[in-house]
């Protein structure tokens, strides 16, 4: 009997060459390359005057300096607007070397192709670009108020204006029995993979192909874009996608400067060319997130209901948009969480500002959504004096009302629906899980002791698992081993553990007879990329459909064979065999002896092939070897392409004690409630939760990007940005609730992004219960907390 | 610009390494580049992140802060040393796979020397103690729950070999 492999914690294939050093990570590649360094601008707002080189020449070890003006035909045009919208009615992208201006600090002006990196940057030291300095437009008030334009064709600095209703909200509001407004606001933080970008490309002159190694979330949407930047045919252009240490979003955005000039250069020098950021380059010339104002208005009836909600918001989108307006529309839209928010009307300005782009990160505009809605639930509360559960509870979208038609169109263009979910079950379990009812004699048991605790909590629902599609390809080898490709990316969430136990069973082999490969274009041609927690839905949808086929195609070769029926057979553990006959029967044949057979050959290269000669294998002499319809070996290739997204949620409870005189913030619980529908892995999907959670602790307590009003970015280091050590993150308390999704064969929904999600909100939630202090703005630190309780005083 | 390169000697996972290096050549560099043990990795360049801690004479270090000639003599050890005699996974390394205390992997090798050495005076942690030990290495995966749990984990396989399996803090099973 196969053991089942779906819903168990099966340890991760991928440890072992990770914990031993032998990961392939992309700066563990091309030890011989060139490598590349880049001059970045230091200004946020300049024209540049002049680049000189002179004093870079005699550099022992340069090989060669390229501006702009060295990039010829595409190359020398802006790079591609990724995501068109019809309301990105000012779209501006970057050019892969700055031309004439720059528009934020670490935008790439001059690339130096080197012997070393050391020389590179040696060489970067010596070029001197001149600017004529710009006024500089840092922050979402600033862009708004537009004294200054970052791009002088786009007026008011407004990229897009966005605008969704289900009808009238305002007067909804108007006409309810109350009625709050509340102005919040969430600071700019990142994605921060511990591995920062890099790109090796390798010109093979003779053949006229490039392979390019780069870490990124889509190695097939990359090589489309060099193949179209490099003017080469897309089919000599393979892009690889080695190990990656995290992305967490950051990585989906392509093709950055640096993946199409290092193959550009590559190319050109006729040498292999290679470019590994480092930390810095990582924080001002990679991407953040998060930065956003809101203003909303609330009507609601006197249970707390929700009668009208309108949202105005302004996302700084920072100097450039080529990943369109995703996050912001994901903001308007998953707001809405759980809840029936009555008449909905929201409407969003996505801003330039000389800072570094804005694309998605781990939960992309969904931690900002959450916190508004979730602080008006809280204010609702306490505007009635009702328990935030009850208010919660009451707005909460029923079980038997799914599927839920928000009325929206959502990020992929398609219907705001839920597909699935138990809201007032999964708030059961939280309140359960947390000791909600009980915490009112814990607070008195703490005041006793002269400490002061808060409790809190934030509910979620994240559409995850969005199209087009994801391929999935698989081939049984003579010898029995089961290859899987499928072509996104993985960032270390385990996806070839979690594929291999879908093939597994659904194919009827050893989860050890199975390897899994992503990310590598030479494999698999046909994908979309690694983001919005999809590629449980997406590829594991696609890998089951396909070794279905592969499963069906094994049973009809090996009904021949077997002079059986299919409909008699079965595959348990890698043989077929006659069902029920417990592999007694020797009426049983291996998987590799089926894709023998399954290839019928002239040649006799190793044994395993002597067996499908055509001497060896005698067939019906009248009837083709391979028939109509039929193809040679035992593969298939299949794909998954749902009508909409899935809808995982999940709803986070938060004890914190804030010191009475220090104002630190510690908490003490941290316990979540997690629905992505079925399981495929349960240790995968918490340690995903995991480390979302401490993103979100991060984002709430600790990760801001400090910008100076000239636009220097001045804690771009791990030493001024505070992403948290151990210490900082608490002990993860999981419960799980399944409703599996209608909508793929799986029943999964994704779990990628989900752990992040409520964690500003419900920390906010949990310090104003301790403090009595409304808080409006996120991230807060023991100092900003420290003069909120001045403002209360009425200090100064 | 010509730069004289200067002599060093040492040993990296018990191999001796005769190396000529420009002085201004990082460790990490030298480790991975030059001797190609790309076990450990560079995750900030200036210290704080702990992804390039190595091991010198059985002391952590960040190898991004050393200059390669300034370890003349030194017996270095990287995560790729760490690993069993039979070349698979060592008992720290081999407690951070049961525990799933790695995802990308990108900060383990230096997370895996850091445990390595602390266990060496620290043979049964509490949490509390476990958590501290690990408190100036970087993670942006895991949330270091899971990390917390292969330190007590490789504490057990460390002193008394193999019996049990990692308990994981925090979960409920799913209904």
């Amino acid at each position: 009997m196969t053991t089942k492999m779906f819903g168990e914690r099966v340890p991760r294939v991928e440890d072992a060459r990770l914990v031993t050093g032998n990961g392939r990570f992309l700066d563990d590649l091309g030890h011989d390359a060139l490598e590349a360094g880049f001059v970045r601008s230091p200004q946020a707002h300049a024209r540049i005057v002049d680049i000189d080189v002179t004093d870079a020449l005699d550099v022992d070890g340069l090989v060669a300096i390229y501006t702009h003006e060295d990039l010829e035909g595409r190359m020398g045009e802006r790079l591609p607007l990724l995501i068109p919208h019809p309301t990105l009615t000012h779209g501006r992208t970057p050019y892969a070397l700055a031309k004439e201006e720059v528009n934020h600090v670490g935008e790439a002006v001059v690339m130096v192709v080197a012997t070393s990196r050391y020389v590179a940057e040696d060489i970067c030291d010596r070029v001197r670009v001149s600017y004529e300095a710009l006024p500089a437009v840092v922050g979402v008030e600033a862009a708004r108020a537009a004294a200054h334009l970052v791009h002088d064709d786009v007026p008011g600095n407004v990229a897009a204006v966005m605008v969704q209703r289900t009808g009238d909200a305002d007067a909804a509001v108007d006409a309810a029995p109350h009625r709050l407004e509340l102005d919040l606001a969430i600071e700019r933080s990142a994605s921060t993979p511990l591995e920062g970008k890099g790109v090796l490309a390798r010109w093979d002159a003779d053949d006229r192909s490039l392979l390019v190694h780069t870490s990124t979330q889509t190695s097939t949407s990359v090589r489309q874009a060099i193949a179209a930047k490099l003017d080469l045919p897309v089919d000599r252009v393979e892009v690889v996608t080695p190990d990656v240490g995290g992305g967490f979003g950051v990585k989906i955005v392509h093709p950055w400067p640096e993946e199409v000039l290092v193959p550009w250069a590559a190319r050109r020098l006729g040498r292999p060319v290679k470019w590994t950021e480092d930390r810095r380059e990582h924080f001002v010339s990679s991407a953040h997130e998060r930065g956003q104002l809101h203003e909303v208005r609330v009507g609601y009836d006197d249970d707390g209901r929700l009668l009208g909600l309108s949202v105005r918001f302004w996302h700084d989108n920072g100097a450039y948009v080529p990943y369109g307006l995703i996050v912001p529309i994901i903001t308007s839209t998953q707001l809405l969480g759980p809840y029936k928010p009555g008449v909905y009307r929201v409407e969003f300005t996505s801003l330039y500002t000389n800072t570094v782009i804005v694309t998605p990160y781990r939960g992309a505009g969904r931690p900002q959504g959450c916190f508004v809605m979730e602080r008006v639930m809280d204010a609702i509360a306490a505007d009635l004096g009702l328990d935030r559960t009850v208010v919660r509870e009451r707005n909460f979208i029923r079980p038997d009302e799914m599927p839920y038609d928000q009325g929206l169109v959502f990020q992929d263009g398609r219907q705001l629906v839920y597909d699935s979910g138990d809201f007032p079950a999964s708030l059961a379990k939280l309140k359960a899980l947390v000791g909600w009812d009980d915490f009112e004699a814990l607070r008195e048991q703490a005041r006793g002791e002269g400490r002061r605790v808060g409790i809190g909590l934030a509910c979620y629902v994240e559409g995850t698992g969005v199209g087009p599609y994801e391929g999935g390809h698989i081939r049984v080898e003579t010898d029995g081993t089961v290859v899987v490709s499928t072509g996104l990316t993985s960032q270390g969430q385990g996806h070839q553990t979690m594929l291999a136990q879908i093939v597994a069973d659904e194919l009827g082999v050893p989860f050890e007879r199975i390897q899994v490969t992503t990310g590598d274009t030479r494999r698999f041609k046909y994908a979309v990329g690694t983001f919005a927690s999809r590629t449980a839905v997406m590829s594991g949808s696609a890998v089951a459909l396909t070794a279905r086929t592969v499963r069906q195609k094994a049973l009809s070769i090996a009904a021949q064979a077997l002079e059986a029926d299919v409909e008699d057979l079965e595959v348990v553990d890698g043989l077929v065999q006659v069902k029920g006959s417990g592999g007694g029967s020797t009426a049983r044949i291996e998987l590799g002896t089926v894709a023998v057979l399954s290839n019928p050959l002239r040649y006799a290269f190793d044994e395993a092939a002597a067996r499908a000669t055509q001497f060896a294998a005698p067939a019906d002499p009248d009837t083709p070897p391979v028939g109509p319809g039929e193809s040679p070996g035992l593969e298939g290739t299949d794909y998954y392409s749902p009508a909409r997204s899935t809808f995982a949620n999940g709803m986070h409870a938060v004890v914190v004690e804030t010191d009475p005189d220090t104002a630190e913030i510690t908490i003490l619980r941290y316990c979540v409630v997690h629905d992505c529908g079925t399981l495929v892995n349960p240790m995968i999907v918490e340690g995903q939760i995991h480390g979302g959670v401490a993103q979100g602790v991060g984002g709430a307590l600790y990760e801001r990007m400090e910008y100076a009003p000239d636009g220097q970015l001045v804690n771009a280091s791990f030493m001024d940005f505070l992403m948290p050590y151990a210490t900082e993150v608490p002990t993860i308390e999981i419960d799980h609730l399944v409703t599996p999704s209608p909508l793929n064969p799986l029943g999964v929904k994704g779990a990628g992004e989900a752990g992040v999600i409520p964690g500003s909100a419900a920390i906010a939630s949990a310090i104003e219960d301790a403090e009595g202090i409304t808080i409006t703005s996120m991230p807060i630190s023991p100092s900003q907390l420290f003069e909120l309780r001045r403002a209360r005083e009425g200090r100064p | 610009m010509s730069v004289d390169l200067v002599r060093v000697s040492f040993t990296v996972n018990g191999s001796p390494y005769d190396l000529e290096l420009d002085p201004r050549r990082l460790l990490s560099d030298a480790l991975r580049h030059d001797l190609r043990l790309t076990g450990t990795h560079v995750g900030c360049e200036h210290g704080v992140c702990g992804a390039c801690t190595i091991l010198v004479d059985d002391a952590p270090m960040r190898s991004c802060l050393i200059f390669a000639v300034s370890l003349d003599g030194a017996a270095i050890t990287t995560t790729e040393g760490l690993q069993s005699s039979d070349g698979g996974m060592g008992p720290v390394q081999r407690a951070f796979h049961e525990c799933h205390a790695l995802q990308c992997g990108f900060c383990t090798p230096g997370f895996v020397t850091t445990v390595t050495a602390y266990l060496r005076d620290h043979p049964s942690p509490s949490p509390e103690d476990a958590r501290e030990a690990i408190a100036g290495n970087l993670c942006r995966c895991t949330g270091y729950q899971n990390i917390v749990a292969a330190v007590q984990r490789a504490a057990d396989l460390v002193t008394e070999g193999a019996t049990g399996a990692c308990v994981a803090p925090g979960t409920e099973e799913p209904t």
